[in-house]
């Protein structure tokens, strides 16, 4: 398969990235090359193999339904550029 | 011989005895950072005054009778852990102001135990990338040579060890990112089985895929900071309880008569360095002289692993990634249009390119359309791979190896060729897609650059590698230290 | 021709879980801004989920109370979106393997219809934060909600019309309240419905195109819009013109529904699991553990009611549609014996003043030891039964006490001869023609003077002395 520049751009809209036309062209280019070399795991015939999504397996980790105090909320907002009213402050949403 | 140049264990029995101070010790390390630091350039930023105060606490408990291994033992941490109230970047513009509220679980058990962190190390932005240039801030040399990389992406956490800034180090490892740099660097470096140490606090690439360990001076050490960093964690639903925990010291034995030790032949063909090659053979020559029984065995899926991981690691990153929109923390445009813009002006000028290349590689792979021919499939490989080592694993109980390719290479060499770049990991990867331990050690040189063996084990085996290592390190005794040539800045 | 409308739901209900799905904070309503965020539901860089244990207990109970298959494996993935309420940009949700499926509910229509309305899944997921918008020149954000866990549940597109949407809404709501895994309070957000309709000719089997409603504040709102939508959508069809897929939004005020702003893209999720946390399994101990831990449904509760109380079956149905309802009931029960006069009073005065002033079960003041002590002024003749419905709107407006109400207004009945008896000479001057009346043998006569002296003492005469007084005097 390979990736045009349609795509790459239909892509950097899902993933919040933004390119200049020059970054673009350089992008897809790479990105293209970069793709060319997985699609040799389409050489494998993987039909009946289960797919690993976790290495070790183990299961049903849980915790305890017991309320801890949360964190001050001095220190939830002290990373935020914008804030206000103990709220942290995003442009204006029309919904 | 100079403070700086101890190991742990080395500075344990001066500590014990009382001979040297916790502040002594820190003060020497500082003053050490001081000198190579500028040629170097290991560290995202030095933790003088934490590091102080720690070692004063660290006095107070050795002077109690509490002192255990590492109590006033100088650490540098890879910045992609978090630090309470201590900066924590990943070496990016988007987090260079980012200052977490919490410690990571790792951070914890250090502090707990008395360890001095005296900075925190560079790395390849939020541990994208095998060289350490792809930072933000700053790109770290190679001790041996400071006209190469250091490896990476724990580059700065390796150099600062081989350069002595402290006596051990914490890294990352994604796809090789503790065992390569080690390689690189000439040290020792261990990522440990997934699953054996909490992910808690560790800034996020790939979460099946990650994993902290140590880089230090020698085997010994790894086995003393496993001890410390190992454990269930009920933080990190991926921490595994049921290991009982052990003391890797006990692996320390020079005896492996009878250890079944296996070689891939995959990892021996085209794109082997001669140089590298050379000193793993007669590292195997050695494994048999001390007794061990080498076998050959066979990875038949090991080709494919990059590229499985490749999609793996970046899937997983572009999701893990999204969270940087400067909204709560990180860097926020100044200038947008709207919402939709704010976060794409945001995310555009705070990631680096490389960041960038794995979240548009990696949101591909997941898009409506594409989910089956790539995710999916990357994860089907990774069973094939698994099953790979399980089949290996039925007849050895180590498979040694090169840990890359090459020797350290040039600073710039591959920048603009991502792929070439990609292939600094292709032995060390797969790996981290079985979710297996791997160690890497100096077994040599080749022109005057450390040469990195690997050492494989079955899952949460840290203790037959260990012991594998141990044994080695002895029958080789690699004493060379690096030279800080070249690289006039 | 005509059409039919294929009406699907999706509920969200918010778990009655002590703290959030993946961390320790507390789920409480309410409280300041950010106060109930830790590193975990904030998304720092390196934090991770843990999930909650009661989660998954609650949401199999959900599963086990609406007839659900219980998924023996199922994991959590990560739904992918950028919005500023949703901190880590990912969703922890459930994709292709929900905890529980195929269940269904059953409804009955106002004509007396059974009918079982299918239920594809019930899955388990994280809550989003809260967007204010009231500022000028930014919206704030409060995560004090992220976190919290959800149960969606996915009906299949099995409703016909808006009454069925209703009545399947109110019968798991019922469900949900029964199970005791969600307080369901639409006020607060902890249940929260979107709704798809289409409409088709009568006998097609193909679906039309699927409009998505939002801003359903009630299950009458819910009714109301569809109600609205269908029509709109018909009478696109009739006028030859295609309905557009689409999100509206019911406008209450208006009583329409309104196209929301068309999103700058198609949404992607790009689901996948989450390497996070790992799978859960519930096996067949569990599940029994779980199963005997339910609470009795409404059936059966229906069926002891009757069986217990001696109580009509149409009342049992009734009080027993509503959990709250039914404990209130029951409560009562415990203090006062007549389960009939109890049920009587429910079905009767509490029903109106629900329906009169809006209000849920809930939100009623009147405690079941206030309710037996009215019930008990009346057995005892401190007052009369038509005071007792005065007392009663009063205890339902303010929560007080009866005999306090009683005090405070002097309602005691009436009971003394000689007042009583003055009462009735007054009537008996003032109204010549009905004593006339009664004197020529219409006994019927008798009820109205009675009611003359129950209207002059504000219906706090004793009814049984008021007749014999009049009787006496009548007859001397």
């Amino acid at each position: 398969m390979s990736i045009t520049k349609d795509q790459v751009i239909h892509v950097s809209k899902l993933a919040r990235l933004k390119f200049s036309d020059d970054e673009l062209e350089k992008f897809s280019h790479q990105l293209d090359s970069i793709i060319k070399y997985v699609d040799k795991l389409n050489e494998l015939n993987t039909d009946g193999v289960e797919p690993t999504a976790h290495i070790v397996p183990i299961s049903n980790v849980f915790r305890e339904d017991v309320v801890v105090p949360s964190m001050d909320r001095e220190k939830i907002l002290m990373n935020a550029k914008e804030k206000e009213d103990g709220c942290f402050k995003v442009p204006k949403i029309i919904e | 011989m100079e403070l700086h140049e101890l190991k742990i264990h080395e500075l344990n029995d001066l500590l014990k005895k009382k001979e040297v101070s916790a502040v002594d010790v820190t003060k020497a390390y500082l003053k050490r950072i001081n000198e190579v630091e500028p040629k170097v350039d290991a560290l995202i930023c030095k933790t003088e005054d934490f590091a102080l105060k720690k070692a004063e606490e660290a006095d107070k408990m050795i002077k109690d009778g509490n002192i255990n291994d590492l109590t006033g033992i100088p650490v540098i941490i890879k910045d992609n852990m978090c630090t309470e109230n201590i900066r924590t970047t990943c070496a990016s513009k988007m987090l260079e102001d980012f200052v977490p509220p919490y410690n990571a679980t790792v951070v914890e058990n250090l502090n707990s135990l008395g360890a001095v962190m005296v900075g925190k190390a560079n790395l390849d932005e939020f541990a994208m990338g095998s060289s350490t240039e792809n930072s933000a801030f700053k790109t770290t040399k190679n001790p041996w040579d400071l006209e190469r990389v250091p490896g990476g992406s724990s580059g700065g956490s390796a150099a600062s060890v081989a350069a002595d800034e402290c006596a051990f180090s914490l890294g990352s490892d994604t796809g090789g990112s503790i065992r390569q740099p080690a390689s690189l660097c000439g040290v020792v470096g261990m990522k440990p089985t997934y699953g054996l140490v909490s992910r808690y606090g560790l800034v996020a690439f790939a979460s099946s895929l990650d994993q902290i360990g140590p880089i230090t001076k020698d085997v010994t050490d790894c086995a003393i900071v496993l001890n410390a960093i190992a454990g269930h964690d009920p933080k990190d639903s991926t921490s595994v309880d049921k290991m009982r925990k052990k003391d890797y010291k006990e692996f320390l034995k020079e005896d492996i008569k009878g250890m079944k030790i296996g070689y891939a032949k995959e990892f021996f063909r085209q794109g082997l360095d001669e140089g590298v090659k050379r000193s793993i053979e007669a590292s195997l020559k050695i494994f048999e002289e001390l007794g061990a029984e080498i076998r050959e065995v066979s990875l038949k899926y090991i080709d494919y692993a990059l590229a499985a991981y490749y999609i793996v690691s970046s899937a997983e990153a572009s999701s893990n990634l999204a969270r940087y929109d400067g909204i709560r923390y990180g860097y926020a445009a100044e200038k947008y249009e709207d919402l939709i813009d704010m976060y794409m002006v945001s995310r555009s000028e705070g990631f680096g390119k490389e960041v960038k290349r794995r979240i548009m590689l990696g949101t591909y792979a997941l898009s409506s359309g594409y989910y089956d021919a790539y995710y999916n499939k990357a994860l089907k490989v990774r069973t094939l791979i698994k099953q790979d080592y399980e089949k290996a694993f039925q007849n050895v109980d180590v498979i040694v190896g090169p840990t890359s390719p090459t020797v350290a290479f040039k600073i710039g060499e591959r920048v603009e060729d991502p792929l070439a770049m990609y292939l600094a990991d292709v032995y060390t990867v797969p790996v981290n897609i079985a979710g297996l331990p791997g160690l890497s050690m100096p077994c040599g040189l080749s022109d005057g650059l450390p040469v990195g063996l690997q050492i494989v084990g079955k899952h949460f085996d840290e203790g037959t590698i260990l012991n594998a290592a141990y044994a080695f390190e002895k029958a080789l005794s690699f004493t060379a230290k690096p030279s800080f040539k070249g690289g006039a800045r | 021709m005509n059409y039919e409308a294929v009406i699907g739901l999706e509920v969200h209900a918010e778990l009655l879980t002590k703290t959030k799905i993946f961390c320790n904070c507390t789920t409480e309503f309410g409280g300041e801004p950010n106060t109930h965020v830790c590193p975990v539901c904030l998304g720092l860089p390196g934090t991770l989920p843990v999930l909650n244990k009661k989660v998954v207990e609650y949401a199999v109970k959900a599963g086990l109370a609406l007839n659900c298959e219980i998924s023996k494996f199922s994991k959590m993935d990560r739904k992918n979106y950028f919005y500023p309420d949703l901190p880590k940009a990912y969703q922890i949700s459930q994709y292709d393997l929900p905890l529980c499926k195929n269940g269904y509910v059953e409804i009955e229509t106002s004509d007396g219809v059974k009918k079982k309305i299918g239920l594809t899944r019930i899955h388990i997921e994280e809550d989003a934060g809260k967007l204010m918008h009231e500022n000028v020149d930014g919206s704030l954000v409060d995560y004090n909600r992220t976190g919290v866990p959800l149960i969606e549940i996915v009906s299949e597109p099995d409703m016909r019309t808006p009454e069925e949407a209703y009545l399947y809404l109110t019968k798991l709501k019922s469900v949900l309240e029964y199970s005791e895994v969600s307080d369901c309070k639409m006020q607060e957000g902890s249940l929260r419905v979107d709704t798809n309709v289409s409409v088709r000719p009568v006998g097609s089997k193909e679906f039309g195109t699927k409009i998505e409603l939002k801003n359903l504040n009630s299950f009458k709102a819910v009714q109301k819009a569809l109600e609205y939508e269908i029509k709109r959508q018909i009478k696109l069809l009739e006028n030859g013109e295609t309905i557009v897929q689409e999100t509206r939004r019911w406008n209450e005020q208006k009583g329409i529904t309104e196209a929301m702003r068309s999103k700058e893209e198609a949404h992607d999720y790009r689901y996948f699991p989450d390497p996070d946390l790992v799978p859960i399994i519930v096996s067949d101990e569990w599940k029994e553990e779980i199963r005997k831990s339910l609470p009795e449904m409404p059936e059966h509760k229906k069926e002891r009611f009757v069986a217990q109380y001696g109580i009509p079956e149409y009342d049992a149905s009734v009080i027993t549609a509503s959990k709250p309802l039914a404990d209130f009931f029951e409560k009562c029960v415990l203090e006062y014996s007549s389960a009939k006069t109890v049920s009587n009073w429910i079905m009767g005065e509490m029903m109106r003043l629900l329906k009169e002033t809006g209000k849920e079960v809930e939100e009623v003041l009147i405690k079941p030891h206030q309710m037996a002590s009215l019930l008990n002024l009346i057995d005892n003749g401190t007052i009369t039964g038509s005071i007792a419905k005065t007392v009663f709107e009063e205890m339902f407006a303010t929560g007080k006490n009866p005999e306090e109400i009683v005090d405070e207004k002097g309602l005691k009945q009436l009971s003394n001869e000689d007042e009583l008896r003055k009462i009735a000479l007054k009537v008996i001057e003032d109204n010549p023609k009905s004593v006339e009346d009664y004197k020529n043998g219409k006994d019927k006569a008798i009820g109205f003077l009675v009611g003359q002296i129950m209207k002059a003492t504000k219906g706090k005469a004793n009814p049984q002395l008021a007749n014999k007084i009049l009787l006496e005097e009548l007859s001397k």
